[in-house]
C-alpha cells in the first residue's frame, strides 16, 4: 500500500468537519478497498485510535478491506423490487456460480444485495459497476453483465 | 425549416436505469440524418416512470410526449415526425394535459421534468429564488412564523412541525448553528427525495438558504446516501454553479446570510437515515442513534444547535415563502396540510409520483393513479411508509392519506411511499424480512432493536413451522411490545408496524409451510 498516497488524501481532506468518512470514501477511490495497512496510517493523521477507525470502517456496508470484482453487481432486495421478482435475479446469479456476498475466485464479480437504490416503480432493478438498471429480468441482466465484461 | 426544434429526455437515473441515455444518443444522430437541428435537452422526470423514457417535443400546441420510447424506435419516430409532433403510435399527447399529471397539485414538484435541472436561468425563469429573495427582506423571527403558520410538517416520515423545530433553533444563542438535510432516503419504495435533488437541485439550495436565514446558521450539510451517485454528482454540480451565482457563500442575493453548503456522503447504513445517526455519520463516526433529548434542535451536530430537516421539508419551504402561509395552509385536511409526494412503486401499473393534497384515499392512489398491479394480477397488500410502514389489504383502501388517519388505524404515512403487492405475495414471509432487516440494518446500540430483530426472524419461522404455533404467537406479539416500548429510535421502534400489521390482515399465511428455500440476508461481518 502506498502510505505516502493515503497520507495525501488526508491532507485534501483534513480541513473539513468529521472528516473521517469522506477520508475513508477517498481511500476506497484511489485504492478500491481501504487496506487494513492504511488504519493505522488513518489513526495517526487524525489523531484517533486504532479502534476509533476500525469501528467506523466497519460500521459501514460500503467500506470493504479487499479490492471488489472488475464488474460490481448490487441487486436491489427491497419491498419494492421483492414485489416484482428480486428473488428471481437472486437465484439467477446463483445459478450462474454468483452468490450474493461473494466475489469470484478469478476476481471478475462481485456480487451484493443493496436495500432500494430509489428505482422503486421500475424494478426489480440493480446497480452495475455504479450505473442504475431497472426493469430487469434474467436475460436482461446476464446481457448487461456480458456487456460490463466485454469492456 | 432549420431552427432548431427543443427536445427533452430526462436525465433522472430511473429513466436513465431504462435507457434515456441510448435515446437521447439516438435522437441526436437521427436528427443529423435528416438533417433537422435540435437543441437536446436533459429534463428531470416528470415522474410518470412507467412512461420512461419519455421524450417530449417543443411544438405550437405545448411539449408533446412519446414514451416509452426505445432507443431501437428512434430512427422510426424521427421519420415519422416526431420532431414535428406527429401522430405516431407512442405519441400521448400534450404532456402537461394528460390527466394523471393535470389531475395533480404540484407544489413541491413544480418545475420538475419542465426545466434543465442544472440551468440557473431556467431556474429563475419558472419562479426559482423568489422565496428566497421574500425571506431575505423579512426577520428570521417573521420567516419562522410563517412557516409555523403554514402548517408544514416535516416530510421524512415523522411529521413533526417544521416551524417548531425552526423556532427552537432559532431561540438558541450559539455562534455556530447547522442546517442539515436529511437525504438518506433508505426506505424501499420511497424516491421523491432522490428525483427532486436529480430534476431541481437549486430548490433544495434555496431551502436550505431559508432555513440558514431563518435560524441564524452559516453552514449547511446535505447527507446524500452512497446508493444515488447521480444525486451526488448534480446536488455537488449545483452548489459550485449557485457560489458563482451568488446563491451561496458570503452576503446570499447580497443579503447579511452567509451560507456555506457542503455534500457529505453515506457509506450504506440504512439507520444514517435516523437523523442523531446521521449527525453521527456527519461527525465521522459509527452512525449510532442518539438517545432523546438533548434535541438535536438545541444540541445537534458537533453540539451546536441544528435544523435537521427532509429534502422535501427544506424543498417545499421557497414556495411556502414564495406564496405565503396561507396559500399553502389552505391545501390538506385536519392536521396535515398542504400536499404530499406520494411515490408508487412496487408491483403497480403506473408507477411514479402523484403530489397532491393531504386527504386523497390510498384506493384512489393505488387503483386510481396506480392502476393496480403490473403483473395484472389482483392486489393484496400495500405497505405505506417504507419498511417500517404497515401493510394493509383492500379494506382499508377508503383510509384518507391523513397523519392522523392512518395512526389511528395503526400505519403511518410516513414518507408517502407506497410500494403494492399482488396475490402472490406471502406476508409471513414479508414480516420474517421486517424483522430480518432490522436484524442487518441496527445501529446496536439498544437491545430491544439488536436481539429483538434476531428473536423475531426465529420466532417467526416457528410460527411458520408449526411449533408451538399459538404460544409463539404470542411471544411474538409480547416481543413487538418490548421492541415497541423499548427501542431507543423508529428502527427498533417501528419494526413490530409491518409485522403486526401482516399478522392482523393476513393470519391466514402464518400457518405451517414448508421452510423457503430463498438466500438468507447475509449480515456477515456486519455489527
Amino acid at each position: 500500500m502506498n502510505v505516502a498516497l493515503v497520507r495525501d488524501i488526508v491532507a485534501t481532506h483534513k480541513g473539513q468537519r468529521g472528516a473521517l468518512l469522506p477520508i475513508l470514501h477517498a481511500v476506497q477511490a484511489a485504492l478500491g478497498c481501504v487496506p487494513a495497512e492504511a488504519i493505522p496510517v488513518l489513526a495517526d493523521e487524525l489523531n484517533l485510535s486504532r479502534a476509533d477507525v476500525h469501528g467506523v470502517m466497519t460500521f459501514y456496508h460500503d467500506f470493504r478491506s479487499a479490492p471488489a470484482g472488475r464488474t460490481t453487481v448490487r441487486i436491489c432486495r427491497g419491498e419494492a423490487c421483492q414485489a416484482v421478482g428480486a428473488q428471481r435475479l437472486v437465484d439467477h446469479l446463483h445459478q450462474s456460480g454468483l452468490k450474493l456476498g461473494e466475489t469470484t475466485l478469478d476476481g471478475s464479480f462481485t456480487v451484493e444485495q443493496v436495500f432500494c437504490l430509489g428505482n422503486c416503480a421500475l424494478g426489480p432493478a440493480a446497480q452495475v459497476n455504479g450505473r442504475l438498471e431497472g426493469r430487469l429480468d434474467e436475460q436482461r441482466l446476464s446481457a448487461i453483465l456480458d456487456e460490463a465484461v466485454a469492456q | 425549416m432549420n431552427t432548431p426544434v427543443t427536445v427533452f429526455v430526462p436525465r433522472d437515473s430511473a429513466a436513465r436505469s431504462v435507457g434515456a441515455d441510448d435515446v437521447a444518443d439516438a435522437l441526436l444522430r437521427a436528427a443529423k440524418r435528416v438533417g433537422r437541428p435540435i437543441n437536446l435537452v436533459r429534463n428531470g422526470s416528470r415522474g410518470m416512470l412507467w412512461l420512461e423514457p419519455l421524450v417530449e417535443v417543443a411544438t405550437a400546441e405545448g411539449r408533446v410526449g412519446y414514451g416509452p420510447v426505445a432507443a431501437s424506435d428512434v430512427d422510426d419516430l424521427v421519420t415519422g415526425g416526431l420532431l414535428d409532433g406527429e401522430e405516431l403510435p407512442q405519441r400521448l399527447g400534450v404532456v402537461d394535459d394528460l390527466p394523471w399529471l393535470a389531475s395533480q397539485n404540484r407544489v413541491t414538484f413544480t418545475r420538475i421534468g419542465i426545466t434543465d435541472p442544472l440551468s440557473p436561468d431556467d431556474y429563475l425563469r419558472h419562479g426559482g429564488m423568489v422565496g428566497l429573495v421574500r425571506a431575505l427582506q423579512n426577520s428570521p423571527a417573521e420567516v419562522v412564523a410563517e412557516v409555523t403558520q403554514s402548517g408544514l410538517r416535516g416530510r421524512g416520515g415523522a411529521g413533526f412541525p417544521a416551524g417548531i423545530k425552526w423556532k427552537t433553533v432559532l431561540d438558541c444563542v450559539d455562534d455556530l448553528k447547522f442546517v442539515c438535510c436529511n437525504a438518506d432516503e433508505g426506505d424501499s419504495g420511497t424516491f421523491a427525495d432522490r428525483m427532486l435533488m436529480e430534476g431541481d437541485p437549486y430548490l433544495l439550495i434555496e431551502g436550505m438558504a431559508i432555513a440558514a436565514y431563518a435560524v441564524g446558521a452559516t453552514e449547511g450539510y446535505i447527507y446524500i446516501r452512497s446508493e444515488y451517485p447521480d444525486a451526488v454528482q448534480t446536488m455537488r454540480t449545483a452548489i459550485e454553479i449557485a457560489y458563482k451565482r451568488g446563491w451561496l457563500g458570503d452576503s446570499v442575493f447580497g443579503s447579511s446570510l452567509d451560507f456555506d453548503l457542503h455534500v457529505r456522503v453515506g457509506g450504506g447504513a440504512y439507520i444514517c437515515g435516523e437523523e442523531t445517526s446521521m449527525l453521527e455519520s456527519l461527525e465521522g463516526k459509527r452512525g449510532m442513534v442518539r438517545a432523546k433529548p438533548p434535541i438535536p434542535a438545541i444540541h445537534g451536530l458537533f453540539g451546536k444547535p441544528t435544523v435537521v430537516n427532509n429534502v422535501l421539508t427544506l424543498a417545499t419551504v421557497p414556495t411556502v415563502m414564495a406564496n405565503g402561509a396561507e396559500a399553502y395552509q389552505q391545501l390538506g385536511v385536519e392536521r396535515s396540510r398542504g400536499t404530499q409526494v406520494f411515490q408508487l412503486g412496487g408491483n403497480i401499473k403506473n408507477g411514479g409520483i402523484v403530489e397532491t393534497a393531504f386527504g386523497i384515499t390510498l384506493g384512489e392512489l393505488v387503483d386510481g393513479y396506480g392502476g393496480g398491479t403490473r403483473s395484472g394480477r389482483p392486489v393484496r397488500a400495500v405497505q405505506v411508509g417504507g419498511p417500517l410502514g404497515a401493510y394493509l389489504p383492500r379494506a382499508q383502501f377508503d383510509l384518507p392519506m391523513d397523519y392522523e388517519a392512518f395512526a389511528a388505524a395503526d400505519a403511518m404515512v410516513g414518507h408517502g411511499g407506497i410500494v403494492v403487492f399482488d396475490e402472490t405475495v406471502d406476508m409471513a414471509s414479508q414480516a420474517r424480512f421486517a424483522m430480518e432487516f432490522c436484524a442487518a440494518e441496527s445501529c446496536g446500540k439498544c437491545t430491544p432493536c439488536r436481539v429483538g430483530a434476531v428473536r423475531g426472524v426465529e420466532v417467526i419461522d416457528r410460527i411458520t413451522a408449526g411449533e408451538h404455533r399459538d404460544e409463539n404467537l404470542a411471544l411474538l406479539e409480547d416481543l413487538c411490545d418490548v421492541m415497541t416500548e423499548g427501542s431507543l429510535c423508529a428502527m427498533g421502534g417501528l419494526t413490530p408496524l409491518p409485522v403486526r400489521s401482516a399478522i392482523t390482515h393476513f393470519p391466514d399465511d402464518f400457518s405451517v409451510k414448508t421452510p423457503s428455500a430463498k438466500e438468507p440476508i447475509t449480515t456477515e461481518g456486519k455489527p
